[in-house]
């Protein structure tokens, strides 16, 4: 075990996942963390510490949006951090979180993610022209979505894999969310639905894209004398990792995240992990197209280079199968309120292992699952390893 | 969401209602402006693309030839050691055929772009840049040899755009 | 390696642009309300907590301090104090003003927390002066902070 204490959830919360909701950034986070504390039975002032993970300013349009949101998050008068890390946050803020709670100078943490994407017209993927180099890239004229479509296309062409395989990932992940009472997009589609949807940017279509989305979502740290207080099912974080490359994206092979590979052995070499697709359970990898799915189980090692795409059609990533992948129905179904999607699938890992996640359950005595997030320019990996 | 929880919430709101103005809001328009600072390599190297040419910087530590030009590698944070010209032909490492434009509006006309790994920079060094002059966007292919289209230089300022594009190399028949 | 130093970003090599985006932002379950209630019924409203036993102006959606969700409003009047102001000569974009503006926080009596908005009708202020909200025509009022159009003192 690394730090002073070990570290586990103790209770969590989400807001519904919708393009617009009313309630302000503020609002958002309150109702998410309201949630956890009460899932936990635990108050505010039992907290002891708050650290909040939301992307861009950007998006909400408010600067210092860290300092805007930390009230509706519970931070009044207390030690409070904001991280970001782009996509990763979700998986990064609870790892911060860790940092509180394991370093032994506080015995709890209320960990919050929030997004308010529907603020950015005249549409939220516009904030994004400005992560790209103002110099070289910008006056290309450059789309978010390029990113991704240059991403998949070299997987494709890398691994020989069709369009046919990668739809499979968006059906399988649209039909999981239908059973998520917070899912934006839970949907019946076919592959045919996603080979004749719309081209956005080829190879990326239409039925391919997670959607912008407004929500929040929270989950309570507690160290291990209070855990066993608190609950009798405590989720224990085993494993963290984290790992940046660098903006240079245009310098890099990109078939392959060789830093959610790099984050991957961090974490899993804390949990004491050597035989990733044997040890766990279940994975929630960062799915905003579906290809990153299959992308990132591989940079998750719970498969070879180029495998994912067959243990998908074989059924293995289904929720009875033998690894199931993104059973919440990851941010294709439930949407992509971009830093409280990835603190969802967290969220999903616990509810799991501790037999809560309703009609979304995955058979068997699952014990230890991982979360993945991914994010900023194709650079960055975030996982933690929960287990029961 | 854990099956205990029964009540979730947030106010749905559809965007025509916001449009047709049923929900209250605030409009914003934050008019920021920028200049942002070439530094060091870049700046050289918008010098040299307002001359017709692609430089490069060297790390010989790592044996590498890094374009975009920096001033430290990366890998080894070292200072680069060294400039040098690259060609302005390359490769085609990826491509994507885009309807979508930058403010996400859709286009009528695709735009291709590619990143290309250039000639004479290491392995994998690639830039972004849109490809030109091809017909139909199914004939660009992985791997394909490309090269800059270069603005006569009296309109070249000094900018990635003094390059208009990279057009496909036709292969010369033996 | 250069270390000259200037003050003008546009003294060195650059490159020109902005950070485009429109902003529509909804006020939010407890601001539509507080809105409403300004532009329908010209009240101004606050939010009590009832274990912290404290009104906050302008009211939200829950407390800050305890947590609690806040289910009853109040109306605090119209009537306020100075508690604090300044005197703008220079408009947002640095450009200077024609005439000055005061802008203060002013707070209202059992509130906590206060407004900040425009003193009216003067050109002279004072910590602890009397004021009192000036609300637009009811047809002209558009659920926003404008809808008040000044503070009026009352002295």
């Amino acid at each position: 075990m690394l730090g002073k204490k070990r570290v586990a959830i103790v209770g969590a919360g989400l807001t519904l996942f919708r393009r617009n909701l009313k309630e302000t950034g503020k609002e958002l986070s309150y109702e998410a963390a309201k949630m956890a504390l009460d899932s936990a039975g635990l108050e505010l002032r039992d907290m002891q510490s708050v650290v909040m993970g939301s992307a861009p300013d950007a998006f909400d349009g408010v600067h210092m949006k860290g300092e805007y949101l930390a009230d509706g998050a519970g931070a009044y008068h207390k030690p409070y951090t904001r991280v970001f890390v782009g996509g990763g946050t979700g998986v990064f803020t609870p790892l911060a979180g860790w940092w509180h709670v394991a370093s032994g100078q506080f015995d709890t943490c209320l960990v919050m993610c929030e997004e308010k994407m529907s603020s950015c017209y005249p549409h939220p993927q516009y904030a994004f022209t400005t992560i790209f180099d103002p110099i070289l890239e910008r006056p290309i004229g450059m789309n978010l979505v390029w990113i991704f479509a240059l991403e998949m296309h070299r997987y494709m062409h890398k691994h020989n894999v069709k369009k046919e395989q990668i739809a499979l990932v968006s059906v399988k992940n649209k039909r999981n969310a239908l059973d998520h009472p917070c899912a934006q997009l839970g949907a019946k589609i076919t592959v045919e639905d996603v080979l004749n949807s719309e081209i956005m940017c080829w190879p990326v279509q239409r039925l391919d894209i997670s959607p912008t989305s407004d929500g929040a979502a929270a989950v309570v740290l507690a160290s291990e004398d209070v855990a066993k207080e608190v609950t009798d099912n405590p989720v224990w974080i085993d494993g963290v990792g984290w790992c940046i490359d660098s903006t240079h994206w245009t310098n890099r092979d990109l078939y392959y995240p060789d830093y959610v590979e790099c984050a991957a052995r961090m974490a899993y070499k804390m949990a004491g992990i050597k035989n990733p697709p044997k040890e766990i359970d279940m994975a929630e990898p960062y799915d905003p197209f579906d290809y990153k799915e299959l992308h990132h189980m591989e940079g998750l090692l719970l498969c070879k280079k180029g495998e994912a795409p067959k243990l998908t059609a074989e059924g293995v990533t289904q929720r009875n199968g033998d690894l199931p992948i993104c059973p919440s129905g990851g941010l294709l179904g439930c949407g992509n309120p971009i830093a409280a999607a990835g603190l969802m699938k967290v969220s999903e890992i616990f509810w799991q292992l501790r037999g809560e996640a309703g009609k979304r359950q995955i058979p068997g005595d699952p014990r230890t699952g991982v979360a993945q997030a991914w994010g900023d320019l194709m650079q960055y990996g975030s996982v933690i390893v929960l287990r029961r | 969401m854990s099956a205990k929880i029964k009540n979730y919430s947030g106010e749905v709101l559809e965007t025509k209602d916001i449009k047709d103005g049923k929900v209250l809001t605030e409009k914003f328009r934050p008019k920021a402006k920028f200049a942002w600072s070439a530094g060091i390599a870049i700046s050289r190297f918008l010098d040299e693309l307002k001359n017709g040419n692609i430089i490069a910087t060297t790390c010989s530590k790592c044996g590498r030839v890094m374009v975009p030009p920096r001033i430290y590698c990366e890998k080894c944070y070292g200072p680069t050691d060294g400039w040098t010209y690259v060609k302005d032909t390359g490769a085609i490492n990826t491509y994507s055929v885009s309807f979508l434009a930058a403010d996400a509006t859709r286009l009528k006309e695709p735009i291709i772009v590619a990143i290309i790994n250039l000639d004479g920079a290491s392995e994998g060094m690639g830039i972004i840049h849109r490809i030109g002059e091809v017909e139909n966007w199914k004939e660009v292919k992985f791997g394909m040899k490309v090269k800059a289209v270069w603005k006569p230089s009296q309109q070249r300022t000094g900018a990635i755009t003094d390059i208009k594009y990279f057009k496909p190399l036709k292969e010369e028949k033996p | 390696m250069s270390l000259e130093k200037i003050t003008n970003p546009l003294s060195a090599r650059h490159w020109m642009g902005d950070m485009e985006a429109d902003y529509v932002y909804t006020l939010g379950v407890a601001g539509e309300r507080f809105f409403k209630e300004i532009k329908e019924n010209g009240r101004i409203m606050g939010a009590k907590c009832p274990l912290c036993n404290i009104v906050f102006v302008p009211p939200r959606m829950y407390c800050e301090k305890c947590f609690e969700k806040l289910e009853e409003w109040v109306d605090v009047g119209r009537k306020g104090v100075i508690h604090t102001f300044t005197i703008a000569t220079i408009d947002v974009d640095g450009s200077k003003l024609k005439k000055p503006v005061i802008f203060a926080l002013i707070k209202f009596e059992g509130a906590h927390g206060g407004l900040i908005h425009k003193i009216g009708k003067t050109d002279k202020a004072r910590i602890g002066m009397k004021v009192e909200a000036i609300l637009r025509p009811p047809k002209e009022r558009k659920a926003s902070i404008n809808d008040i159009e000044y503070f009026k003192p009352l002295e």
